[in-house]
């Protein structure tokens, strides 16, 4: 068995740790690039969203180094994300791919579904193996949202155009290389002292901009045409709503982990403008806009892969939630279209735009 | 005399201004870019140079569309600004104490709110309402008549017929039905005018407050057809300035006198520029199975920009003095 999973931001990083501590075969696909995008958006039904197309051509370059068995998140509720894996492996099939498929649904009481899941993927590991694996996955994603997070702050004040983004690879590196969880504390020190060397100038004024969004989209750099490094070059300070430890904690752990920020305090913002949940992270969208703007934040963008219908309702929202609270928002509509000129004429326009907007804050202060 | 040089090189077409110092325009081009867009900047520049009097001397120049670092690059621009910003300092200083901005192109739509004489809020078009100027040339041709003729004809309308605005697919289908059914042309150009336009204010409008003095700028602004349908929609006034269709370069160009007055000297090549060898190659780089592809300019046999690489590895690696906005 060489278990596979579709690509999701550095998901696989945590996945593979978790996966081969319990001494399952993994084989993560290549990482997300344009190959990937012709053979999914090849197969997939054309109206379905950029994630399904991506998986699927995820699982079909793994099929290609020896997957055999595709681990994939299941779900119930509006957004048709719950049906993917099926469809994805109804695709595989006709095409002639041999996959088995291992669908985990989120838990829906408590945390001993998840655990359940996943053992049976592993056989018959002892429970504290499996919880220990667990916890093993969920630390590196949060070493690495922690790196990730100083690779955000360090962009737009970095005085060697892209030094953070060097340092930030070869400080993940070392958190991919640690094979055991008493191994991960001293890669996260040698990485963040690797970012702590990256220069930085940091009196520059930065504008601060909170991402929001359909999770994929946010946590893939190829479905969001890279908008982090971009709007990092451009000299905002990026902040995205949804990091992958915190969702791990919110759907898999059921927010067993306390201290960590958590999307139910997003979904406690959202009303009066959203009173209930659309799918997908559509009421997370705008409860986290209106906690940046109460944070200060300068302005905040949305990330929709078209067709999406959370993401939508989100949209058609936002504008009253921007008026209210005088926070700028722009929506970036992504699908297969990579034409990056028209991305960037609007995230320049919107840095422009926000800049003014704290010049003036300035003065009147 | 002192000049400053706008260029604004878009998708489907390349302007370029010369204003003197209290921003009036000299000089003014609109070339089809016709997907050549160094060879239009050149040929605009030829044009430019021969044109002007011995006593003019260019200061500064700034370019903007989306080939604005390709221009930039080439001319020397001592800024390079995007789209919104130009054309909302254009609108306002033609016509002072602009609100909004309208703006339909080939390629693109926009709106833009002002508030006290600067940007307060913008959108483009994210799915929808783009092409909107294409897909009324390709509907013209279609009904084999010159494009100019499209906005007299659409106001002979007495009751516009309802065309499906949503997207251009089934606008022209529509379309066809209608002419099919009798509907005389004016009517249903009078519609087309119309579905355009509560298309581009659910799309790219989306509940924003549009507020006189509002401007209606970019190529689609020589259709009256359009112009009625917006004051119809509206119950305001528009304004369209005399330059509509190259108010981009003018910002730019505003942009470029306010930067040289600030900084005091000018990057800006000269128009000798116009006949230099200038090319553009490009590869498929195969670093990984991203392949980008990545373009080259080259000035006689000499790479003074590269871009297209997701990665920074090829562009990065030729020391970039342009200045970005």
């Amino acid at each position: 068995m060489k278990v596979t999973f579709p690509h999701m931001g550095y998901l696989w990083i945590s996945l593979k740790a978790m996966l081969e501590y319990l001494g399952v075969e993994v084989q993560e696909p290549p990482p997300t690039t344009k190959k990937t995008l012709i053979l999914g958006s090849k197969h997939a039904p054309e109206f379905a969203c950029l994630p399904l197309k991506l998986n699927l051509g995820n699982f079909m370059e793994a099929a290609e180094m020896g997957a055999d068995t595709i681990l994939m998140a299941g779900g119930c509720g509006p957004c048709r994300f719950g049906y993917y894996a099926q469809v994805e492996y109804a695709i595989l099939q006709d095409l002639g791919y041999k996959y088995q498929l291992v669908v985990v649904e989120p838990p829906e009481k408590h945390i001993s579904e998840f655990l359940a899941r996943i053992r049976y993927i592993t056989g018959g590991r002892p429970w504290w193996q499996v919880i220990n694996a667990i916890r093993f996955g969920y630390i590196k994603a949060r070493v690495v949202d922690d790196l990730e997070k100083m690779a955000q702050w360090r962009r737009p004040r970095e005085i060697i155009p892209g030094s953070t983004d060097q340092a930030f690879s070869a400080a993940l590196q070392l958190i991919i290389e640690a094979r055991h969880p008493r191994d991960v504390p001293k890669a996260q020190s040698q990485g963040t002292q690797i970012m702590n060397q990256v220069q930085v100038d940091e009196r520059k004024p930065v504008v601060k901009i909170g991402i929001v969004g359909e999770i994929y989209t946010l946590l893939e750099p190829f479905t969001n045409l890279d908008v982090e490094r971009h709007l990092g070059r451009m000299g905002a300070e990026v902040n995205r709503s949804i990091c992958l430890s915190e969702w791990i904690n919110d759907h898999l752990f059921m927010g067993l982990i306390k201290g960590t920020r958590s999307s139910k305090e997003a979904r406690r913002a959202a009303p009066p403008y959203l009173n209930h949940f659309v799918g997908g992270h559509g009421q997370e969208s705008i409860g986290s806009t209106v906690l940046y703007a109460k944070q200060g934040f300068d302005g905040v963008i949305q990330l929709l892969p078209f067709t999406c219908m959370p993401e939508i309702v989100a949209q058609s929202i936002l504008p009253g939630v921007s008026a209210d609270l005088d926070i700028p928002v722009l929506t970036l509509v992504v699908d297969e279209q990579s034409g990056e000129a028209g991305t960037i004429t609007r995230l320049e326009a919107f840095i422009d735009l926000l800049n003014r907007k704290y010049q003036q804050k300035e003065v009147l202060a | 005399m002192k000049a400053y040089l706008g260029i604004d090189v878009g998708s489907v077409s390349t302007n370029l201004v010369l204003i003197d110092e209290q921003a009036h325009i000299i000089e003014s081009y609109y070339l089809r870019t016709n997907g050549q867009p160094i060879l239009t900047l050149q040929k605009g520049m030829r044009k430019m140079a021969a044109k002007l009097p011995m006593k003019i001397t260019v200061n500064g120049a700034g370019t903007t569309g989306s080939g604005r670092y390709l221009a930039g690059i080439i001319t020397g621009a001592d800024i390079i600004k995007n789209e919104i910003t130009t054309h909302a300092v254009a609108a306002s200083s033609i016509v002072p104490g602009t609100k909004t901005v309208l703006e339909i192109g080939g390629q693109d739509s926009k709106i833009i709110i002002l508030r006290n004489g600067v940007v307060s809020d913008f959108a483009m078009n994210t799915v929808c309402a783009a092409g909107t100027g294409s897909f009324m040339d390709q509907q013209a041709s279609r009904l084999n008549m010159p494009i100019e003729d499209f906005g007299p004809t659409a106001l002979k309308a007495k009751t516009p017929v309802r065309i499906a605005g949503r997207c251009a697919v089934f606008a022209e289908s529509d379309m066809i039905h209608k002419q099919q059914l009798g509907y005389n042309l004016p009517d249903i150009l009078a519609g087309l005018c119309e579905a355009l336009v509560r298309n581009y204010l659910n799309n790219v409008g989306k509940g924003k407050e549009i507020l006189a003095p509002a401007v209606f700028q970019g190529g689609v602004a020589a259709n009256v057809g359009m112009k009625k349908a917006f004051e119809k929609a509206l119950g305001l006034e528009i304004n369209i300035p005399e330059h509509y269709n190259v108010m981009g370069a003018l910002g730019a160009a505003i942009l470029a006198r306010e930067e040289t007055i600030k900084t005091g000297i000018s990057n800006f090549k000269g128009f000798s520029v116009a006949n230099a060898k200038y090319h553009a190659g490009g590869f498929e780089c195969t670093g990984c199975p991203n392949m980008c592809e990545v373009v080259e300019i080259y000035k006689s046999k000499k790479v003074i920009a590269r871009w297209g690489d997701r990665c920074g590895k090829w562009s990065n690696s030729i020391a970039q003095s342009e200045k970005i906005s």
